[in-house]
């Protein structure tokens, strides 16, 4: 158990948790600001990571591929939001949960249909080597670029909801829906901004995750439900709370699969410690939640007073 | 039941009995169900492939009759696998059985099979459960005992010497019969043996684990994409510098090569055939994939097509009586056929006993990179668990 050991963890941890923090981003601020529960969220993430594999492909280059795929995917999000969701925002939530479980299925036909099952992806060649942070220690830069974009969007989305007017009525929307209307907020065109800008989010983190795990059909399911226990745990309606949320769920899991099984191995058999291990690493973050809706039901920083 | 009513019941069962169709083959009838889309695709797209290049140098026929091969893809669902399997055997009817790449799914599907006396022949996977006290009439190994290259490459890395290796496996069947073989002929300290999901593609925890370790060499099973993701994010974390990959052959084949490139040069694995392995009936299979494919083929490739050749060559034992169970089942066993491995026979638990052999990945003449054959570590090995099988 060495400093490197716990530092190479905590940066994975770290990693994963600002990727999930951009997913729980774009689906709290949808949740808490329009009361809908869009479980599409996931298919988003499957779409920006398959247009930024296909304009990869197109343009040859891994970073206009993911600048490029940002707006295609956030035009679709938006016209999705004007076609389909707007009708739902009236509907309660199980009629909501329903139409985005069908949306789910029907995005995931489509993308087999207009790309096939899978589609390649690979770190930029500059990034496919080591970083040597310390002596001992050689992470991979691709993690590190991850890492820094994940912290700029996070930093780039407080200053949006923090200082600037558009985000003032976020915040006025998400603390209370009914008086923003009724102050003369034009509620439609920032929900359709809204879910713009949380489809690039998705892009984002879609397309940078992309060469790590694998371009496929069905990607967004996984991470989806990780993303709502993110918005439970941080409080529906708070980027605070999305960040520090996924942050948390990202170091749980992540220390969870690596030490779990170690401390495992001390009193049982290695393959019931490797199947034990992941299986309880997993369950932490749900247990992790549960713990918070017992003792701070409304989220660690809710939105709502 | 009264005269007149239990009269017309049998003589309705009569007309039934006397209208079914009689079972004379005139064509052969194939199930292939393989792993064709995600991931792990390219090995059930190798097997598919190759299968399929058999039977058109056959000239569409297997043992001289025509050959109709219903594919479908378990998109590495067992549901899904055995679901395939259901309507090939209870709607379509098929003579044999094929395809199934990853044992999980496969071991969900076969039991319909096995129910229904039709013949499985794997091109892939053959786990320790049906080679020992599970073992089967119906099912037929064409591929390898899972251990095998396992326990070839353990042999290796006790003949090279590693003081200490940190081994990892999927979680399932196929993943600890793995572990099991390596440690069944490595004689040195095992650093770590880690169990990961089946289908994980992010290692970056477990690299840190064996960055902490710190092996003279890590020894892989993880099949398909899980392979691809993991060397990359080997190479990626700077480990492959200080410390010596070996994986089972297929870890190294030409997919994962494809999908890695360079930085696999010096990665050393076992198994069964090489592209270089030195018999006509290997480097006319090597020729004719590459030219109606044009790309060079890996194990599993090699796998489907001698499952074609073994299938064709039953098929003209019986003389095309393939509703005669019994009589095929003899023929696949007595394994007539010019297999591209070279010597083919079946031990009596109906998996095979061959020779597995060291490979390194280097370029070849052509500057391609390709596995190059580098030695004989085991000769005529058949598996460490038929002495649990009853089968005579």
């Amino acid at each position: 158990m060495s400093w490197v050991l716990i530092l190479e963890q905590t940066l994975n941890g770290v990693q994963f948790g600002l990727m999930l923090f951009l997913l729980a981003a774009g689906l709290t601020l949808v949740f808490g600001i329009m009361d809908m529960i869009n479980l599409a969220h996931g298919s988003l993430y499957m779409l920006g990571a398959f247009f930024a594999a296909a304009l990869v492909q197109a343009t040859g280059s891994f970073a206009l591929g993911v600048l490029l795929a940002i707006p295609a995917t956030a035009a679709v999000g938006m016209l999705l939001e004007m076609s389909v969701l707007r009708t739902l925002y009236e509907r309660d939530h199980l009629s909501q949960v329903l139409a985005t479980f069908a949306l789910i299925l029907i995005f995931n036909e489509a993308v087999r249909i207009v790309w096939g099952s899978d589609m390649p992806l690979s770190t930029p060649a500059a990034l496919s080597g080591p970083v040597q942070l310390l002596p001992g220690l050689a992470y991979p830069a691709y993690r590190l670029l991850i890492i820094g974009v994940g912290a700029v969007v996070a930093g780039f989305l407080y200053l949006l909801i923090a200082r600037t007017r558009v985000g003032m009525l976020v915040r006025a929307g998400a603390s209370n829906r009914e008086m923003a209307l009724a102050m003369g907020v034009n509620i439609r065109r920032l929900f359709t901004l809204l879910f713009g800008v949380g489809a690039g989010l998705c892009a984002v983190a879609g397309a940078l995750l992309g060469p790590l795990l694998a371009v496929q059909v069905g990607m967004g399911e996984n991470i989806l439900i990780l993303a709502f226990v993110v918005i439970v745990i941080g409080g529906i309606g708070s980027i605070r709370g999305a960040l520090v949320g996924a942050v948390l769920v990202g170091l749980v899991d992540t220390i969870g699969r690596a030490f779990l099984p170690m401390l495992f191995g001390l009193f049982f058999q290695p393959r019931v410690a490797s199947a034990a291990g992941p299986a309880i690493a997993s369950v932490l973050a749900y247990l992790l939640m549960v713990a918070v809706l017992y003792f701070r039901p409304q989220g660690l920083f809710p939105a709502r007073g | 039941m009264t005269r007149p009513l239990l009269a017309s019941a049998l003589a309705s069962i009569a007309v039934v009995v006397a209208s079914l169709p009689s079972q004379a083959a005139d064509k052969v009838k194939i199930g292939f169900i393989s792993t064709l889309s995600g991931p792990s695709a390219a090995l059930g797209v190798d097997i598919r492939d190759a299968f399929m290049l058999a039977v058109k140098l056959n000239g569409g026929k297997l043992g001289g009759f025509p050959a109709e091969v219903l594919i479908g893809d378990d998109q590495f669902k067992p549901d899904v696998g055995r679901q395939l399997a259901e309507k090939n055997i209870k709607l379509d009817k098929v003579n044999f059985l094929t395809g199934f790449v990853f044992s999980n799914i496969m071991l969900a599907s076969v039991p319909v099979a096995f129910e229904n006396k039709v013949i499985y022949v794997s091109p892939n996977a053959a786990p320790s459960p049906l080679a020992g006290k599970q073992c089967n009439p119906y099912f037929f190994a064409a591929s390898w005992p899972n251990d095998a290259y396992h326990e070839a490459a353990g042999q290796h890395a006790t003949d090279k010497g590693y003081k200490s290796v940190y081994m990892l496996a999927p979680n399932y069947q196929a993943g600890k019969d793995s572990l099991e073989g390596f440690k069944r002929f490595y004689k040195g300290r095992v650093a770590g043996e880690v169990y990961t999901q089946l289908g994980q593609l992010d290692y970056s925890a477990e690299l840190a684990q064996v960055r902490a370790a710190g092996p003279e060499a890590v020894y892989i099973f993880l099949p398909g994409g899980m392979g691809i993701n993991f060397i990359k994010q080997f190479v990626a974390a700077g480990l492959s510098k200080d410390i010596q990959l070996i994986t089972p052959g297929f870890s190294s084949d030409q997919d994962i090569i494809r999908a890695v490139g360079d930085s696999m040069l010096g990665t050393f694995d076992a198994a069964h055939w090489a592209l270089d392995l030195d018999n006509a009936a290997n480097r006319k299979f090597v020729a004719a994939f590459e030219n109606e494919y044009k790309r060079l083929p890996t194990v599993y490739a090699s796998q489907g097509y001698d499952t074609a050749l073994l299938i064709d060559s039953a098929v003209r034992e019986v003389k095309g009586k393939i509703e005669d169970t019994e009589a095929v089942r003899k023929a696949l066993k007595a394994a007539k056929f010019q297999s591209v491995r070279g010597a083919f026979k079946f031990n009596r638990n109906q998996y095979p006993i061959q020779n597995y052999y060291l490979r390194v990945v280097g370029k070849d003449a052509q500057g391609r990179i390709v596995n190059k054959t580098m030695g004989t570590i085991f000769k005529d090995r058949g598996d460490a668990y038929v002495q649990d099988c009853p089968m005579k």
